[in-house]
């Protein structure tokens, strides 16, 4: 596996399905299975479980693959068990199929793998299944990353963005920006001060912690790619509603805001990998808040009420009151974010 | 249009600021200022968007260069989206230069210049085009990097060079004939770089309140707020809002790298058209770093025939900037706003823009789009 360097490298062969596999799998793979006995076998066989399960999919092709408070393989399990989370799930099984461009340092695959382990333990979740695969040198970016998770509904009402009423109240469960700065910040060579760190993280505790209280969790969503901004206009574009935000109670740190300013960015659009939007009965608004504010959340708005739904998709509107008391609507991002120029 | 024949046909106690910084349009309406403007106080949009104005002949260059096997082509991020029109396409399509790195041009993103010089000693037998575009805020950048590609004799690095001054501009919109501005708010950040004494002599020459600001959302509301003062008081000259950066003489350090590097010249503003003295090229020793001179073989001699065609100094304007239905020039020079444009928010929207002023997030209809909402 040694380069002209003394580096080890994923070769092609990697990926031919004989014995040099065989190896790699097991000596890089092999552990993070529940049960390593399934790899020898073509499919695993899972324990049906009562009640609803949760499935979801995920593909990870960030770049750089490692990143401030992160890499691309806690980002792909956290991310998946974080889909599951929104949905009202508990995350348990996981499958990870990993594509990896020949030429590929073993040892950053292994550090990789290390942190795929780690957020596994972190999340709860085990690797069930898997699949590998060796693209030629140019044809892949490093290593992609696809999973898919398996949950089991924990809750007995259905948590959906139909499900969302007029005069629910929005709680945001942390600050804006973070993961998506520090991955602009890596791509670019920005030397952000002070440097920040991916906000990756587990959204299931946080979930647990609500569903515990009581709350009757209409509608959650994490913040993505397109952000705050994003999730707002899409959820209120599921039932045409009018939701009022206040700016001032979006939590905003400074670092990121300053950061923001420099590089003509709005926080808002900016990609997030450890929090979620939650829509709550108004009935329930402070017991709800109770626990994301001790999670550094906040109330952020409300579903208007007095407004029909009904209006087609697409037809939601979000209002942002600002700290001046003046009122804008606010829109996503059109696509990729670009620093601007002065 | 003189000053006080304005004042003498406007309707009593109204009176028309144009912000010119596109930074500040995007701040006055993600802040909703302009809801909270002085009593008869309206407010205009200016051309302060780099690469709104950066004309048309030099992206066209760019574009061609881009598609030489050779060539490394790189930009800011705003730059890479602003829409080139299709030469006589019935459905009046448009690329940018994203489009062409999609089908196998090599087009970087760059965030600062020296980053292209970087790709250049790394990559030797490339050639490395950097367009250099935006206003003195970032021209003292370009020039360093001039300096250094002399000192360091490295000829595979070319510069593109779109810089644009602002004041020839606004001396521009204040003296047009159709001009019905009563003030102007300053780009803070330009100011910084060139001192005072340039705004303050435009300010005398056309008798209006010019106000220096910032970006913050404080920094244009009292900008606003002093030029509504002196507007009810009859004043003209400048004052500056923005004490905490700009400084009278400027960045002494920036003026001496642009007065080295860059000499000004008259160039065609996309949008605005000729505008004297309204843009920098390289000067003297400098010209060398010019790809119209490096670069004058192959089939990169094509691709800037373009440019070739307009002469040096970029004078004139081409027939046909934008679409037929885009307003993109009338919102550049504050005769209309975003939402008077027909295409704004239906045939024009971010996700497909028909004019450069809806690519940047300095860009008026793409800030109006974003926080007001089209269709």
């Amino acid at each position: 596996m040694n380069d002209p360097s003394g580096e080890e490298r994923i070769r092609l062969g990697h990926g031919g399905g004989g014995t040099l596999m065989r190896a790699l799998i097991d000596a890089e793979f092999r552990h993070l299975y529940a049960e390593p006995s399934q790899i020898l076998h073509d499919a695993t066989v899972l324990s049906a479980s009562e009640g609803a399960l949760a499935f979801s999919v995920d593909s990870s092709v960030v770049q750089p693959l490692q990143f401030p408070g992160g890499d691309i393989g806690s980002l792909a399990v956290i991310g998946t068990a974080n889909d599951l989370a929104m949905a009202g799930a508990r995350p348990q099984h996981l499958s990870l199929a990993v594509i990896l461009e020949e030429g590929l340092s073993l040892a950053l695959l292994r550090q990789i793998v290390a942190s795929i382990a780690q957020a596994c333990e972190r999340c709860g979740v085990s690797v069930e299944t898997g699949d590998t695969k060796v693209v030629e040198r140019g044809k892949g970016d490093g290593l992609f990353l696809s999973t898919s998770g398996l949950g089991v509904i924990a809750t007995p009402e259905p948590i959906h963005p139909r499900c969302i009423e007029a005069g629910d109240v929005i709680l945001l469960s942390g600050d804006l920006g973070r993961h998506g700065l520090a991955i602009l910040a890596s791509r670019h060579g920005l030397e952000l001060q002070p440097p920040l760190c991916s906000d990756l993280q587990p959204l299931w505790p946080a979930v647990q912690a609500l569903l515990d209280q009581g709350i009757r969790l209409h509608c959650l969503r994490d913040l993505t790619r397109g952000g705050l901004a994003m999730v707002l206009q899409e959820l209120a574009d599921a039932g045409s509603w009018r939701f009022e935000i206040k700016e001032a109670a979006v939590p905003i740190s400074e670092a990121v805001a300053n950061s923001c300013r420099i590089l003509g960015l709005d926080p808002w659009h900016l990609a997030c990998e450890g929090r979620f939007v939650a829509i709550v009965p108004a009935a329930q608004a402070a017991e709800a808040l109770a626990v994301l504010e001790a999670r550094g959340g906040r109330m952020i708005g409300v579903v208007a009420a007095g407004e029909q739904p009904g209006g087609g998709p697409g037809a939601g509107t979000v209002i942002v009151r600002t700290a001046l008391n003046t009122t804008r609507r606010q829109h996503p991002p059109s696509g990729e974010l670009l620093p601007r120029i002065c | 249009m003189s000053a006080a024949e304005i004042r003498r046909e406007r309707p009593q106690g109204t009176a028309t600021v144009m912000e010119v910084c596109g930074g500040q349009t995007h701040t006055i309406l993600r802040w909703g200022l302009d809801q909270r403007l002085p009593a008869g106080m309206a407010l205009i949009h200016g051309p302060g968007c780099p690469v709104c104005v950066t004309p048309l002949p030099v992206l066209e260059a760019a574009m061609a260069l881009a598609q030489c096997p050779e060539v490394i082509l790189c930009s800011y991020g705003d730059m890479l989206r602003v829409p080139l029109p299709v030469p006589a396409d019935p459905q009046q399509r448009s690329i940018d230069l994203l489009s062409l790195r999609a089908a196998g041009a090599d087009v970087r993103l760059i965030t600062q210049p020296q980053q292209a010089l970087q790709i250049a000693l790394q990559e030797p037998q490339r050639q490395v085009v950097l367009l250099a575009v935006g206003f003195e805020t970032t021209a003292p950048a370009t020039a360093l990097v001039a300096i250094q590609r002399r000192a360091l004799q490295l000829r595979n690095l070319h510069l593109l060079v779109a810089h644009v001054r602002v004041v020839p501009a606004m001396a521009r919109l204040l003296s047009s004939p159709e001009s019905r501005l009563d003030a102007l708010l300053a780009p803070g950040h330009v100011c910084s770089v060139i001192g005072l004494a340039e705004m303050e002599a435009l300010a005398h020459t056309c008798e209006r309140p010019v106000v220096g600001a910032g970006l913050s959302h404080s920094h244009p509301e009292r900008a606003l707020q002093l030029s509504g003062r002196m507007l009810e008081r009859g004043d003209h000259g400048l004052r500056n809002a923005y004490r905490e950066v700009v400084q009278e003489q400027g960045n002494p350090r920036a003026r001496a790298l642009l007065a080295e590097v860059l000499e000004p010249i008259d160039l065609a503003w996309r949008g605005l058209g000729l505008i004297e003295a309204g843009g920098l090229a390289l000067k003297g020793a400098y010209v060398e770093a010019d790809v119209r001179w490096g670069l004058d073989r192959g089939d990169t001699a094509a691709a800037l025939a373009p440019l070739k065609r307009q002469g040096q100094a970029l004078t004139r304007a081409p027939a046909k900037e934008e679409p037929e239905i885009c307003r993109a020039a009338a919102v550049l020079q504050g005769h209309c706003l975003p939402s008077d444009c027909p295409a704004f928010g239906s045939s024009c929207r971010p996700e497909h823009p028909l004019g450069a002023p809806m690519v940047s997030e300095e860009g008026a209809c793409a800030a109006w789009m974003q926080y007001r909402g089209g269709g």
